[in-house]
């Protein structure tokens, strides 16, 4: 049987957290000799290989199918999947990587509180200024399917690629769809979140294959996850 | 779609040759607008979503360009870059490939239009029967026999609004939510409702400006603005702020919409029937002056009608259709015909006034048009598409 492939973050607190519960989990993660950044192995069970990627290597690979199972964030799950796309499925949550994905607009809007109002405000800002309202972020599927639902729709994406929150200050964007843990930066940079512009609480999430649902090493995974989750 | 066979695209561009017949026949100038376009003209005018279903791209210098997801901006294009004037009459047809996106390829991607655009005509109703007139005697060309005629009128709709008393605001919140139909109900319902709107982080705000006239409102602003160290940011001014302010203060001393009001937009949309007997059912629903001169229109275009020869009687009239359309701004319709496998519809068009302003013209240019999807009129008929 060929070895499944696990895709685990390579750096930063993503990758930290994901050995330590892999650890508690029973699962050590051991890295291959010669190539140690990219490739290793899961101790415990057989027929598992681990491939060391970016997190957003990780949610691509998965919906290209070029892995079987990652550790990614949901936000980069979502934004790389389309809803309705069953290819791949979440297996487990994994408690950590708390963030969440927002809709926030400048702290002076003292008019706007929810998404209604940012609809208004795009509609009275096109006929004002004959251009349509930016919104910075890299989260572009995200953004258009949550506005698309909210109703919004007088507005435009500038991509983003980092240091986000300081777009409307900067004068490129007006608003911004950026991720969260706990808001400090977003008050920093005199921006607000909107009342119902929650887009998504996120969290680290080991997706797979949908097709591997009933597979036995995937079953064993899954045990000592819920195992090392469920211990205090 | 994996390309054409010879027999495919021999049939297809018979079809449309007899289309552009009629078309030409009737003194339009066939052009051939673009295909490569800038993108952001469409994105500015449709917003984000149309970039969803738009094949955009960015060329070697960085520009954004598009396939064209319609022929109707590209040839309004062609008028501002090649007309006298933008103002000037013109009536143009075109018969072309258009590109839009659809997740997990649900409609083909690649499809062709033909159609006419009639810009400034001079009678307004005479030329929307004439497009009407015009696009049923080209799918007829073709050899389409059994088909519906459905027509809507955004325009009424508009009027009756114009004609019940409430605040402007309120008129543009309505007229901005009518094509989401969930929506409109809420928010017709928030008007129509006595009890105290829920709170929000805003309302705070809301509470400090009541009762202040917009000088004592863009103070408080300013002073609340110098308080916690902010400033206005991101193309919107404290006018626009406090402005907004004193409105969501006003929403909340006026007057609740009257029932009356509301059972006449709720009458409204409930009309529908022959476009001939539809003109009595909407006489009883308004009697405003505003509403009155747009069932005058009303009554014109179906006279217009019957001089160009087409039976108003068989035609099937529904106020809320075209409300999900873009662009138009009046009088729409949309061909359906009965092919094999259930109503397909082959065309579509209307009214569209605010389209050439929305591009670039200095002054308002009116316009009506409509569009023929070439491949579905060809699959209605039995051919394949």
């Amino acid at each position: 049987m060929t070895a499944l492939v696990l895709g685990i973050p390579s750096k930063g607190r993503l990758m930290e957290a994901t050995e330590a519960l892999l650890g508690k989990a029973g699962f050590t993660l051991t890295r291959n000799g010669s190539d140690r950044l990219y490739r290793g192995r899961l101790g415990g069970i057989d027929g598992i290989d681990v491939a060391f990627l970016s997190a957003s290597e990780i949610a691509t690979s998965l919906k290209e199918g070029k892995i079987d199972l990652g550790v990614t964030g949901e936000d980069l799950l979502r934004e790389t999947l389309r809803p309705e796309d069953d290819r791949v499925d979440v297996l487990e949550r994994l408690s950590f990587g708390f963030a969440n994905v927002v809709v926030a607009v400048p702290e002076a809007w003292l008019d706007v509180a929810r998404m209604s109002d940012l609809d208004e405000v795009s509609e009275s800002f096109y006929k004002r200024h004959g251009r349509r309202l930016r919104v910075a972020t890299k989260y572009l599927n995200l953004t258009r399917r949550f506005f698309a639902n909210k109703g919004v729709t007088g507005y435009r994406i500038v991509e983003s690629l980092g240091a986000t929150e300081g777009a409307p200050a900067a004068g490129t964007a007006e608003a911004i769809v950026d991720i969260t843990t706990t808001g400090s930066t977003l008050t920093a940079n005199h921006l607000k979140i909107l009342d119902d512009g929650v887009i998504l609480e996120s969290q680290a999430v080991l997706a797979l294959k949908a097709q591997l649902d009933g597979d036995q090493r995937v079953a064993a995974l899954r045990a000592g996850l819920s195992r090392a989750l469920a211990k205090p | 779609m994996s390309g054409r066979s010879s027999a495919e695209r021999v049939a297809l561009a018979a079809q449309n040759e007899r289309v552009m017949a009629v078309f030409e026949g009737a003194g339009f100038d066939h052009i051939a607008p673009d295909i490569l376009q800038p993108a952001d003209i469409f994105l500015e005018r449709s917003g984000e979503d149309i970039r969803a279903n738009s094949y955009v791209f960015t060329d070697p210098e960085g520009a954004e360009m598009c396939l064209r997801p319609d022929l109707t901006v590209p040839a309004c294009r062609y008028h501002l870059m090649h007309a006298a004037r933008p103002d000037s009459e013109a009536r143009y047809c075109y018969c072309g490939p258009a590109f839009r996106f659809t997740q997990g390829g649900r409609a083909p991607s690649e499809f062709g239009q033909a159609g006419i655009e009639w810009l400034a005509a001079p009678d307004s109703e005479a030329s929307e029967a004439k497009v009407l007139a015009l696009t049923i005697a080209a799918v007829k060309a073709a050899g389409l026999r059994r088909f519906r005629v459905k027509l809507g009128d955004l325009h009424l709709f508009h009027a009756l609004l114009d004609g019940l008393d409430m605040p402007e605001r309120w008129r543009r919140r309505l007229i901005h939510q009518f094509w989401r139909p969930q929506a409109f109900r809420e928010t017709l319902a928030r008007f129509a409702a006595r009890e105290e709107l829920s709170r929000t982080s805003i309302s705070l705000f809301v509470d400090q400006v009541m009762n202040k006239d917009a000088k004592g409102t863009q103070g408080w602003l300013e002073s609340e603005f110098e308080r916690r160290g902010l400033a206005p940011v991101a193309g919107r001014s404290a006018e626009d702020i406090a402005a907004r302010l004193a409105d969501k203060a006003a929403d909340r001393s006026a007057h609740p919409l009257a029932p009356e009001a509301v059972h006449a937009i709720n009458a409204y949309l409930a009309i529908e029937g022959d476009a001939a007997s539809a003109l009595r059912q909407l006489e009883t629903v308004a009697r405003s002056e505003t509403y009155r001169e747009a069932l005058a229109r009303y009554r014109r275009r179906i006279e217009a009608m019957r001089t160009e020869g087409l039976r108003p009687e068989d035609f099937f009239f529904a106020a809320p259709f075209g409300r999900n359309l873009e662009y138009y701004t009046g009088f729409v319709f949309q061909i359906e015909a009965d092919a094999a496998l259930g109503p397909l519809q082959v065309a579509g068009g209307g009214r569209y006034d605010d389209l050439l302003s929305d591009i670039g013209s200095p002054v308002p240019v009116s316009a009506v048009g409509c569009a023929i999807g070439t491949e579905q009129l060809l699959a209605a008929m039995g051919g394949r598409s």
